[in-house]
């Protein structure tokens, strides 16, 4: 339960190892390469970033091969398969694998050129489309539209865009271009947007027609020199071979299928070595040895020594951090704390000076959530499912693992709290009774109380679990100071304030005012409250006079004191906050009674039951997903703000070795 | 006009839903349409935006919560329904709280909320202190929704 113990490491290995102590240790992922070394006459820097981009590249072709694979030949995933984690792989099927990486590549190549051809024929199919749909008005025209007339006449052949009858036309004609007299009219096909016209015309009043038909904005038709009939036909030709392509290449990547996952493995591949030649950068060499520097885990240590020494010919060389390295961070804690390690993560890992507050973060974690949610059949809905997910999915990614069994613990804890307070469903059970076995006396009795019939209790209670989680944060900022060698500093920062804000809640209970309004049985004896706010006062005067103790000048001192002793009406709003232990309480209890009483409508018939499950399992279902959201959003906040504002900063860096950071696969050595 | 306390109880009741709920309703589709914006890039943090988008949701929960509790008190919800207009006065005012606080912090909530998606966006690591934000708007809610509970709760034992 602490921030694992850090050393520095030194390792110097013949250049002729370097590829296999770089796999290794790889494989291994217990190192953090740090690159301190800077290049001098004898130890120079390779510069592999070029082959660094090309493994770069190869890496994300194979992804997009794979992205082409999912498309056109989707994998059968379960819904939960996303648990599922990576596959592990032994070293001997990762050589294997690996000698045939350029093989894979072309096929990832391959791929990617189907992919391509599919995008282009695509886009043919629209352009032959349309110029169907153009020809279609000339189907039932028996010449090729290009036609221009023969020896002594002249063939217009186009359409205007409006609907016009043969007489319109002629009129029209007749009135733009008097002089012509030998024009033929035909109408080929007529529609609401454009009429189709077949015009002849003697050679000589070919040009008066052009100029009038002109003037009624007369188009041409897409040439061909064929008949329209059989240009439609060779389009469909064209379109149905354009088709056949396609599907054809469809075809060809589905058969690609059995090549997924080894072209995930190339994908891999290509991102370890894209890795390891980072790695390979920053390292200095000279003519014969290469010398790595980093950090590793006290635990580990030896055996990665070990593991080393029996393979290779290195030398390693173990020393302790200095106050000025920029030492990673990574916690180890038991079983039981190590699953919300992923939320002080996500806060901040713990800084230099600071404990890891692991184990006392999941004690309340767990408290607080289950207060949150407080129904006995979600908590035990959530363990169900985290254990089958936990039991399924031996090969989980640890953080998710972390994540899931943070669940199965606050599911605990949720079960705990909903029995405390009598909630399975909200009231289902008194619902199901009474509506369907008429028995309204049959009901969960709480073992402790029901929040909703006793709203007071539950914020006093609430209020209580307030000032107990601050209280230990406020006790860890003291064992922190004294940690670090100043006593003085944890009575200035912590033991003032227990005195000042202790006091001042003792003492409010003294008041039979506040207890009445509270609803509690008890008032403390005058006595105890003069001893509170003497104690109180001198809390208050401590802290005026030493939290500007950072200043020189007494004036300044105080008048921080002073602000630093404003810091009191931040607990009353941090011990207010935690009233949301009873409003997130009490709506996951309301709503579910909500439902229940919604889906117990229809009354105890078949019908009414019928209605009462599909409302009874719509409606939990939403309720345990929003309340059981609502109650990880307001737990962590609770952590965040109230508990770490008291103690906690953060700042560590984490701890991120070299190893294998990949996507489908993981190596495992076999020791 | 003897019924009048049993109708401003329920207008009590009808308008903590109702503005939560609007307010609720707003914030949840601003932070949507961020979220959305979001997943067209990186389909992969639909979970982290999606609880952020849903942060907002809550006041409109609270509303009804609210709601229930005063339909339950006043006897809407089976049982006589018998409020005088004091008291129907009294379940009124003590609606108001979550009505407005419940409209007003689910919109800004909404916006925070917006704003920590694109903190998402580009940093998915400091998700943890991405979800705070919001969060920190919604204390407001609470503080009024406990006061509503509470003066609700206490209308029961008041002699009007």
């Amino acid at each position: 339960m602490a921030v694992v113990p850090m050393k520095k490491v030194l390792i110097c290995g013949l250049k002729k190892d370097r590829k296999g102590t770089l796999e290794l240790l790889q494989r291994q992922g217990v190192l953090e390469i740090s690159n301190v070394l800077q290049e001098d006459d004898m130890f120079r820097k390779m510069d592999v970033t070029s082959s660094k981009t090309v493994f770069e590249r190869n890496a994300i072709i194979a992804e997009q091969a794979v992205g082409i694979l999912d498309k056109y030949a989707p994998e059968d995933k379960g819904m939960l398969d996303s648990f599922a984690g990576r596959e592990i792989l032994t070293v001997e099927q990762y050589e294997a694998n690996a000698g045939q990486h350029d093989e894979t590549m072309k096929k990832a190549y391959r791929l990617q050129e189907l992919a391509k051809q599919i995008g282009e024929n695509s886009a043919v199919i629209p352009k032959l489309e349309q110029q169907m749909e153009a020809l279609a008005p000339w189907k039932s025209f028996d010449l090729p539209l290009d036609f221009k007339g023969t020896k002594k006449s002249v063939a217009f052949i186009g359409s205007i865009q409006e609907e016009i009858s043969l007489e319109q036309l002629r009129e029209q004609l007749g009135a733009l271009a008097p002089e012509a007299e030998t024009i033929d009219l035909n109408i080929v096909s007529s529609s609401k947007e454009q009429t189709c016209l077949f015009i002849v015309c003697a050679k000589g009043d070919a040009d008066a027609v052009e100029d009038a038909l002109k003037k009624l904005n007369f188009v041409k038709p897409p040439l061909s020199s064929l008949v329209p009939a059989k240009r439609q036909q060779q389009l469909e030709e064209e379109l149905s071979k354009v088709k056949a392509e396609i599907a054809g290449a469809e075809k060809a990547i589905a058969d690609m299928a059995p090549d997924r996952d080894s072209i995930k493995f190339v994908m891999d591949y290509y991102t370890m070595r894209s890795e390891k030649y980072g790695v390979l950068n920053g390292l200095v060499q000279s003519r014969r040895v290469f010398l790595i520097t980093g950090y590793v885990s006290v635990e580990a240590a030896p055996a990665l020594e070990k593991l080393l020494q029996d393979k290779y010919e290195v030398v390693i060389e173990f020393s302790e951090p200095e106050e000025k390295d920029d030492v990673p961070v990574v916690l180890r804690n038991n079983k039981f704390a190590q699953p919300v390690e992923g939320v002080i993560e996500s806060y901040s890992l713990p800084g230099q000076g600071e404990i890891d507050p692991s184990m006392v973060v999941a004690c309340f974690y767990y408290v607080l959530f289950g207060l949150m949610l407080s129904d006995a059949a979600y908590g035990l809905i959530m363990i169900a499912g985290t254990a089958y997910c936990l039991t399924k999915y031996k090969n989980m990614e640890d953080g998710m693992r972390k994540f899931m069994k943070m669940f199965m613990y606050c599911g605990i804890s949720t079960a705990f709290w909903g029995f405390m307070f009598g909630s399975f469903f909200g009231d289902a059970v008194n619902v199901i009774a009474t509506t369907f076995f008429n028995r309204p006396d049959i009901r969960l009795a709480p073992i402790w109380f029901e929040p909703v019939s006793l709203p007071m209790k539950m914020l006093v209670f609430a209020f209580l679990i307030g000032i107990i989680h601050l209280f230990t944060g406020l006790g860890i900022k003291f064992y922190t100071c004294v940690r670090n060698g100043s006593l003085k500093d944890g009575i200035y920062d912590a033991v003032f304030w227990y005195m000042l804000v202790g006091g001042g809640i003792v003492y409010l209970l003294t008041m039979s005012m506040f207890t009445d309004m509270l609803g509690l049985s008890f008032t403390l004896p005058a006595a105890a409250g003069t001893v509170a706010a003497v104690l109180a006062v001198i809390g208050l005067i401590g802290i005026v006079l030493t939290s500007g103790r950072e200043s020189r000048s007494w004036f300044k001192r105080i008048l921080k004191g002073l602000y630093g002793a404003y810091g009191v009406t931040s607990y009353l709003s941090d011990i207010l906050s935690y009233s949301r232990l009873l409003a997130l309480g009490l709506a996951t209890s309301v709503i579910s009674t909500v439902f229940n009483k919604m889906g117990s409508m229809v009354g105890g018939t078949i019908p009414g039951a019928i209605v009462f499950i599909l409302v009874f399992l719509i409606g939990h279902s939403l309720n345990l997903a929003i309340n059981a959201l609502g109650a990880y959003v307001h737990t962590n906040r609770l952590q965040f703000v109230e508990f770490f504002g008291k103690f906690y900063e953060g700042g560590g860096r984490k701890f991120e070795p070299f190893a294998i950071h990949t996507k489908y696969y993981k190596v495992k050595e076999d020791i | 006009m003897e019924n009048m306390g049993v109708v401003l109880a329920l207008l009590g009741a009808v308008l903590a839903a109702l503005f939560a709920g609007i307010g609720s309703a707003i914030g949840v589709g601003i932070a949507g349409e961020a979220a959305a914006g979001v997943v067209t890039e990186d389909p992969n943090k639909f979970s982290k935006v999606l609880v952020l988008q849903l942060l907002p949701g809550t006041q409109g929960i609270y509303g009804l919560l609210i709601g229930f509790i005063t339909l339950t008190q006043i006897g809407i919800m089976g049982g006589s329904s018998d409020i005088s207009v004091a008291k129907g006065f009294l379940y009124l005012a003590a609606c108001l709280p979550m009505a407005f606080v419940g409209l007003y912090s689910a919109i800004k909530q909404g916006k925070a909320a917006v704003a920590s998606i694109g903190l998402v966006a580009k940093k998915p690591d400091q998700f943890g202190k991405a979800m705070i934000f919001p969060a920190m708007v919604e204390t407001y809610a609470i503080l009024a929704l406990l006061i509503s509970i509470l003066a609700i709760f206490g209308i029961a034992g008041v002699n009007a």
